[in-house]
């Protein structure tokens, strides 16, 4: 299992700005090992943001995001207390879900 | 022939934001949602040039905005391993914003999808291998547009 995604959300007004900070490799299939082998393509393809249950964010990504992808959006109609839930999936299939309230 | 690849992307946009109701009305939960969601377009993920990666996402080329800016994005970037990028639209009913790295051996980086009550404005980092243009594509109201920064690297992001 990846290490956990640090979320943070901050509302005012009414709109909720939410950055994340996932963890994950994000090898680009480019990069060679020390023996002159490619190291396969490991990376996050698909990321979607809950509030409430309802999507506010969905992407999809390639292996030129950044390792340890960053992310910052923001969404009207939130308030303290709600549910904010990130999934993301890798294009190993490999997934994993954080959840956070807004306070 | 473009025609109807741009009639695909349309009817794959109607998708989605179906899907998105049906999240909204608890019909699914938002993991399975996510498996739906599958439309990670291989195809266009995969193109090696600008020209192939427009022609995959529907389209040619669209006109320049002013309506689209990037934002606390650098126009000098010492690491190209982690180059802050931000997109802001000001175009109304955006409902997409993609970004491309023109000199990228996939031009492709990311595409987000912005539901109604989301703002068009979204920021994440990326790798960018040597000086490029970096393209900002948005949809809004079913028609794209676009905007264009370069970024110059003094060290590469996708070196061994």
């Amino acid at each position: 299992m990846a290490d956990p995604m640090r979320i943070r959300v901050a509302e005012r007004d009414g709109v909720v700005n939410v950055k994340v900070l996932m963890s994950h490799e994000m090898e680009t299939g480019q990069r060679k090992d020390g023996s002159g082998k490619i190291v396969p393509a490991h990376f996050i393809s698909k990321v979607t943001a809950t509030h409430q249950g309802k999507t506010v964010l969905s992407a999809n990504w390639g292996p030129a995001v950044a390792k340890n992808p960053f992310l910052e959006f923001n969404f009207k109609g939130g308030k303290k207390g709600d549910k904010i839930a990130v999934t993301w999936e890798d294009n190993k299939g490999e997934t994993r879900t954080d959840e956070t309230t807004i306070n | 022939m473009m025609d109807m690849q741009r009639r695909d992307v349309l009817k794959k946009g109607g998708g989605v934001s179906l899907l998105t109701l049906v999240v909204a009305a608890g019909w699914l939960s938002p993991g399975e949602a996510l498996a739906q969601a599958a439309a990670w377009n291989k195809a266009a993920f995969d193109t090696k040039t600008m020209e192939e990666t427009m022609k995959a996402l529907g389209g040619s080329m669209p006109a320049q905005s002013k309506d689209i800016t990037f934002v606390q994005t650098p126009d000098i970037a010492e690491n190209g391993a982690v180059v802050p990028i931000g997109i802001e639209s000001k175009l109304p009913g955006t409902e997409s914003i993609t970004l491309l790295i023109e000199k990228n051996p996939q031009p492709l980086a990311a595409s987000f999808n912005i539901p109604a009550g989301t703002e068009p404005n979204v920021s994440t980092r990326v790798k960018i291998g040597e000086s490029s243009d970096v393209y900002a594509l948005v949809k809004a109201d079913g028609k794209f547009y676009m905007a264009k920064k370069e970024i110059k690297i003094t060290l590469g992001g996708c070196g061994g």
